[in-house]
């Protein structure tokens, strides 16, 4: 419990780190979200007092000091406000993202789920029959994947499955003209249509993470004298796979599982653009476009806190998974 | 490098290089002594020599209309031409120099921070050394991408020329040192308690020196490693930052050409040529120098080698073969195991 507790600080921590940059790194940059959204309106003639005024709205107001600037911030997010959107003005961020996060969350979930399992299988069959010419051939080739870039994988399966066999829709999350979003069987059956490709880009382009991970720990247990031991037993040798070897084997993978995280989330967001997909990948795609910055920074939070959340999670798994850590800190 | 356990594996793949390179073999011999290695050096060289022989294998200037619109592959153009008429094969060599440049010296600068806080967060001990490996954790679990993105965005909004590959650069630095700077610092903490270690602070060296003239040099095989990890995150994040038009979009980089492509449409109209190129050379090289590091796991963790050891006819049944195998092949990897 007290391990928790403490990783629960470091957290904290790390949640605080990213509220203080995404508060400290744009006020370091020229220029200001007032000016950016000037520009963006294509307006002159503003009076000074418009401009405070405005300056005094995005929270960037040289007159007030910089450390009240940052409690009101921090107290603002901590009420859930984000600011206002530059190029949707005037949309609360939080409202945007709101939108955005649930599609996003849908995407690399499924895509994190099943790349793991996917994986972590094959990871598993390789290193059991070590030497065979699957275990020459599939890393090389998983791990080529594993190098090219997500979008252009994206790109790829586009105009392969999407433009030319058409087998696929390759924009947006669901039919926009055809369907109504709602907890209906055509809303979820579009959604999850329009979810394939995405999903495939994902799951192929972080398959070899867990492959690897996998077949090298793998490799590592099978030597280990219990499972020698349950050979010698006379064991059915699927049992010995999966319930000797690849049970204590599967471990460090979740410990991995953090890494893997942050690239998979990294993916979706390249993997969203190219797709249009209306999760917060696309929605920081179009405020960089837009040189929206509360909408930037505010995308940047909720990826961190979901990241941040996901982690944690994932080591609350741990420890119930390993007896070591489970006792030994107690 | 994200497939790979943090400290064991790493810390051994450098006491084996450094083994190696005891018993007086060269660079060379570890670069032939692993199929691994040798594939990916020669792939990552043959990317350096196209950069830096670009005006040898093209007579076209990369940015210059030479046509009316994309042409597919012909002859007089190898691998086409881009929606505003410029050589496809032009624009990929000369941006191999954009991109491998940037790359390498977000790499150089990445691993110089990951050096310090590595080493320095180990050595010392106490608050300094709790305070810069929360640090170090924090870079880590913060997404990296994400904040790139946001750096990058706002560093190039403010004006137009602050949108070059110099910032690219610096925000691919500032986002991509954590990772390396944790490797080390499990190293160090292991190595700090070596005699030698002792011994240089009993004759009063600095602790400067102790640092980066004792610890250091026995895990430059490490350091090496972790650059190039390092080097494959930059090139593929770079690509990505450009993709989403945060480069110089005025120079053909490797990304730029893919967001050229992109902002024009190139694939709806099925002008594949404007995609393939680029990315298959981001693919091939990303995936050369990751096997370079795949290749020093294995130098590093014999286990990982597949042998097909002449023990196996003189074992004919098949599971106790596997087993001796591996015994056999490295008996003082047993005390590696209880650890963890």
């Amino acid at each position: 419990m007290r391990h928790l507790l403490r990783r629960a600080g470091f957290y904290l921590v790390a949640l605080w780190a990213a509220v203080t940059f995404t508060f400290i790194i744009p006020r370091l940059m020229p220029g200001n979200p007032a000016l950016a959204y000037l520009a963006r309106i294509h307006s002159q003639n503003v009076t000074t007092a418009q401009y405070n005024a405005m300056l005094q709205e995005f929270g960037v107001n040289p007159n007030v000091p910089f450390w009240k600037q940052y409690f009101d911030y921090v107290g603002a997010l901590m009420h859930g406000q984000l600011g206002i959107s530059v190029s949707q003005f005037p949309s609360q961020v939080s409202t945007i993202l709101a939108q955005s996060l649930p599609w996003t969350i849908g995407l690399v979930g499924v895509a994190v789920i099943l790349s793991f399992l996917i994986g972590t299988l094959i990871g598993m069959l390789v290193a059991w029959r070590r030497g065979s010419w699957y275990d020459t051939a599939v890393p090389p080739i998983l791990t080529f994947f594993s190098a090219v870039p997500y979008f252009w994988m994206a790109l790829a399966l586009i105009y392969i499955f999407g433009v030319n066999l058409n087998w696929f829709p390759t924009d947006s999350g669901y039919d926009v003209f055809n369907v109504a979003p709602g907890w209906n069987l055509d809303f979820i059956g579009s959604v999850a249509q329009h979810a394939i490709l995405p999903v495939t880009t994902l799951v192929i382009g972080s398959l070899a993470g867990w492959v690897l991970t996998m077949r090298n720990t793998m490799i590592t247990t099978l030597s280990e004298d219990y499972v020698l031991m349950a050979q010698a037993k006379g064991l059915p040798e699927r049992r010995v796979m999966f319930n000797y070897a690849a049970r204590n084997a599967i471990l460090p993978s979740i410990t991995s599982f953090s890494i893997s995280l942050g690239l998979v989330v990294s993916g979706s967001l390249l993997t969203e653009i190219v797709f249009n997909y209306p999760g917060i990948g696309f929605a920081l795609y179009n405020a960089v476009q837009g040189d929206d910055y509360p909408l930037v920074e505010g995308c940047f939070l909720v990826i961190a806190i979901a990241v941040l959340s996901a982690n944690y999670l994932s080591e609350l798994v741990y420890t119930f998974l390993d007896p070591r850590v489970r006792q030994g800190r107690n | 490098m994200q497939a790979t356990n943090l400290t064991d594996q790493h810390i051994e793949s450098a006491s084996i290089l450094n083994r190696a390179k005891g018993h007086g073999s060269s660079i060379f011999r570890i670069i032939t002594s692993n199929l691994k290695i040798s594939t990916g050096v020669g792939v990552v060289a043959f990317f350096v020599l196209v950069a830096l022989a670009a005006p040898l294998l093209t007579p076209y200037d990369p940015n210059a209309s030479i046509v009316r619109g994309a042409l597919p592959p012909s002859s007089a153009h190898i691998l086409g031409t881009t929606s505003l008429g410029q050589d496809m094969l032009a624009q990929i060599v000369y941006g191999a120099r954009i991109s491998l440049v940037i790359g390498f010296f977000a790499a150089i600068g990445s691993t110089a921070l990951q050096v310090f806080f590595g080493l320095t967060s180990a050595y010392f001990g106490g608050i300094i050394g709790e305070v810069l490996s929360l640090i170090i954790n924090v870079f880590l679990i913060l997404p990296g991408l994400p904040l790139a993105i946001v750096l990058a965005a706002l560093a190039s909004s403010a004006d137009a020329a602050n949108k070059s590959e110099f910032v690219i650069a610096l925000v691919l630095l500032f986002t991509s040192w954590s990772y390396g700077a944790r490797v080390l610092r499990a190293q160090t903490l292991s190595l700090k308690e070596r005699e030698f270690v002792a011994a240089a602070r009993a004759t009063g060296e600095t602790t400067l020196r102790i640092i980066f003239a004792e610890i250091l040099p026995n895990e430059i095989a490490l350091v090496a490693s972790t650059f190039i990890g390092t080097f494959v995150y930059a090139v593929g994040a770079e690509v990505a930052l450009e993709f989403l038009g945060l480069g110089d979009l005025s120079r053909a980089s490797w990304g730029v050409i893919l967001y050229w492509a992109q902002a024009n449409t190139a694939l709806i109209y099925g002008k594949w040529w404007e995609f393939v190129p680029a990315g298959l050379c981001v693919a091939v090289l990303c995936a050369g120098l990751a096997f370079i590091n795949f290749g020093i796991d294995e130098l590093a963790n014999p286990r990982l080698r597949v042998e097909r050891p002449p023990r196996k006819r003189l074992l004919p049944q098949k599971k106790p073969a596997r087993a001796g195998e591996a015994e056999a092949s490295l008996p003082q990897m047993t005390s590696q195991n209880t650890t963890n």
